[in-house]
């Protein structure tokens, strides 16, 4: 049994260990060196969908997420929140994940109160933003808000009358918005490209998790305009916004963590390899 | 009664479905409108069944003092002082103290928690059994690296890795996962047709 | 020190000790990963509960019953046909809403016509999206790949002979599809991990304010 053998016959925890210990050390230490993060264009085509918004134009944002993918989504949610903030784009909330309406919530609170003091704004509810609320059953829901958006939603999460929220007033469906940008985790985000842009064919952007990023390459241009995918995607856009977060911050984290699980795999495989060829020479 | 009247029903109902996506009239698409309405309403009392089980199997197991049943006290303490603090009339609501402080400070720290030890047991497969077995072990190694590699900075390697990586998501990776789309489109058109017309019927289960 | 900032802490302390407690299943499973695991299970269930009865159920069923929207007694009944599944004897009534319910899901059929098959198929066919500067030659590359991934799902006939070999440069394409997958799965999975880290920072942070 060579070395490389032994090591991966080793128990798991230490494994565990090393890769606590290594991606703890890379965040703490993740002022120490910077990661240059390049932008590529499935994530720049949102962005600039944005920034080409007039003020006082209305988008569709679904956070479809729960905490179990908010280290991955919450991120993205700030950055492009941010940016509609800045740039005066209103913003109706809604969330078709079943834990997601805490999440909507606190994005609204904590980003919308960080937009104000960083841009000198002053964000209001239900003028520059709203959050409808929760339903299950995803692909009716988005079928019900092509039709009306108060089909499934008479009220907001707050009990207010859709119609008595003067971000609402003139928006009956997705003809009366500039787009929908989903942020999700889990199916829902192939119920939006089949049940809502299929069926409605209103602009769509998908933020998704790491997971689910490779899968929705073939929607790109057809169903989907633009695509940001997990924590990287998270860090290209907050570069163009040009504000360092979350996603930022961890990436020295992820690379550390990236090395370490290729140094693992190289060690796995020479092991591999090396056991192998003994046995061929009969060794 | 059993059996004819539930699949009379998945046909016609579908059938309407279908022909409303491709017949613009006013009075269908009002049909339609209160069809997804109360599909949604139906959906609900369905989720709820899901809560009597879970009540159900806590309950059976602290009264059987099953293996562990002192945790189903846990279980349904949690489930109990959410559903109170929701109902309570005059302060039950949403935003109420109790269940957004339950929600921010118990459930989002174990749930995230939870699914960040994926990274640990991840890293441990990675070491034990990612190997080059084969081909086709190969190529799914390789393009697992390429894809791991591009944001680690590494000189002007770095440039030809990111341009790997872009390559390996908007070409092979564009036709495996296109052959895929259409490979469940065509599965779950067949499927779809099979049930509309009752060929398929497990859902309705035994008599 | 203010009294909200000291509740403050004391619920993000319970956050960090569950926290702790999730992660101590790393070394085994044991008493306080359990009480979490249990813990989440009851909260999440509550939370939900109330969530679907305040907001769906309430204005979608209740108040509309209220103002004398009769009909949807309809939904009503059927979801609470839903419910005859615990009785052996009239279980059978619970396949009504489930009818219905498989019904309604016929809306799917042309979506995914369309979706799934017509526009995927046109995309595929479009070669001026391909990749880089050899735009229609990658374009083609993935028609030849589309095509034969289609061929290795196809089960009816045997993977021998041309059919075989181009079946088997499907599984090739595949492969190196799952890989990138595998690729972008490690990142989120250590993105779920840096950002508990990231909060362990905030409380520790928080328990160093204030203390000074």
């Amino acid at each position: 049994m060579n070395i490389f053998e032994k090591m991966v016959g080793l128990d798991r925890r230490w494994v565990f260990l090393f890769l606590f210990v290594v991606v703890t050390g890379a965040y703490f230490f993740r002022n120490s060196f910077s990661v240059n993060v390049t932008t590529t264009r499935e994530v720049r085509s949102i962005y600039d969908f944005v920034e080409n918004l007039d003020p006082g134009s209305k988008i569709l944002i679904s956070f479809d997420y729960d905490p179990s993918s908010l280290a991955e989504l919450h991120p993205m949610s700030r950055a492009i929140l941010m940016q509609c903030f800045r740039k005066g784009v209103r913003v109706i909330g809604v969330t078709l994940s079943q834990y997601g309406a805490g999440m909507v919530e606190e994005a609204f609170r904590k980003f919308g109160s960080e937009a104000d003091s960083l841009y000198n704004t002053h964000v209001e509810y239900g003028k520059d933003y709203c959050f409808i609320g929760y339903r299950p059953y995803p692909g009716f829901v988005i079928l019900g808000m092509g039709e009306n958006f108060r089909i499934f939603f008479p009220r907001d999460y707050y009990d207010t009358p859709l119609d008595d929220l003067p971000i609402m007033q003139g928006v009956r469906n997705y003809d009366d918005i500039e787009g929908v940008i989903a942020i999700t985790s889990g199916t829902t985000a192939d119920m939006w490209v089949i049940y809502g842009n299929a069926r409605y064919n209103m602009p769509l952007a998908l933020g998704v998790t790491g997971v689910m990023a490779t899968d929705y390459y073939p929607y790109l241009g057809n169903a989907i305009f633009g695509l940001i995918g997990g924590w990287k995607g998270a860090a290209e856009y907050e570069k163009l916004i040009g504000e360092k977060d979350a996603a930022t911050a961890g990436m020295p984290a992820q690379v550390a963590a990236h090395l370490t699980i290729v140094l693992f795999i190289l060690i796995g495989n020479i092991g591999f390899l090396l056991s192998r060829r003994s046995k061929k020479t009969g060794n | 009664m059993k059996r004819r009247v539930p699949l009379a029903m998945v046909f016609i109902v579908s059938l309407f479905m279908v022909i409303q996506y491709f017949v613009p009239l006013d009075s269908l698409a009002w049909m339609y409108q209160y069809l997804l309405d109360w599909t949604i309403i139906i959906g609900v009392f369905a989720l709820l069944l899901g809560i009597w089980s879970l009540w159900h199997v806590s309950y059976g197991k602290i009264k059987q003092r099953a293996e562990n049943w002192q945790y189903s006290i846990v279980t349904l303490a949690g489930l109990f002082i959410m559903i109170i603090s929701g109902f309570i009339p005059g302060w039950g609501n949403l935003n109420n103290y109790v269940y957004e402080h339950l929600f921010y400070y118990v459930l989002v720290p174990i749930q995230a928690t939870m699914f960040s030890l994926l990274a640990f047991f991840i890293s441990s497969a990675a070491f034990r059994a990612f190997r080059a077995r084969s081909i086709l072990a190969s190529l799914l190694l390789f393009a697992g690296l390429v894809i791991m590699l591009r944001f680690v900075p590494m000189g002007p390697v770095s440039t030809v890795v990111a341009d790997l990586a872009g390559w390996i998501l908007r070409v092979p990776n564009m036709a495996a996962k296109r052959a895929i789309i259409i490979g469940i489109g065509l599965g779950a058109m067949a499927t779809a047709f099979k049930i509309m017309f009752g060929i398929e019927r497990s859902y309705l289960g035994r008599d | 020190m203010e009294d909200s900032h000291l509740v403050e802490l004391l619920w993000t302390t319970f956050a960090a000790f569950l926290t702790f407690a999730t992660f101590s299943f790393l070394y085994k499973d044991n008493p306080f990963y359990k009480f979490a695991e249990h813990l989440v299970v009851g909260v999440g269930a509550g939370y939900f509960v109330v969530l679907l009865v305040l907001t769906s159920l309430k204005p979608k069923l209740w108040d509309p019953l209220l103002a004398g929207q009769w009909w949807y007694i309809i939904p009503g009944l059927l979801g609470v046909l839903m419910w005859m599944r615990f009785s052996k004897k009239v279980s059978w009534l619970s396949r009504y809403p489930i009818a219905f319910y498989i019904g309604t899901s016929g809306v799917a059929i042309p979506l995914y016509m369309y979706n799934s098959i017509n526009r995927q198929i046109s995309s595929t066919l479009d070669l001026s999206v391909g990749f880089g500067s050899l735009t229609a030659f990658w374009g083609i590359i993935i028609v030849i790949g589309v095509l034969t991934g289609l061929m290795y799902f196809f089960f009816s006939k045997e993977h021998k002979g041309a059919f075989g070999g181009l079946a088997k440069i499907g599984i090739y394409v595949l492969m190196l599809g799952f890989g990138a997958s595998f690729g972008y799965t490690v990142m989120a999975r250590i993105s779920l991990f840096v950002q508990r880290i990231a909060f362990l920072e905030s409380w520790g942070r928080m328990i160093g304010n204030f203390f000074s």
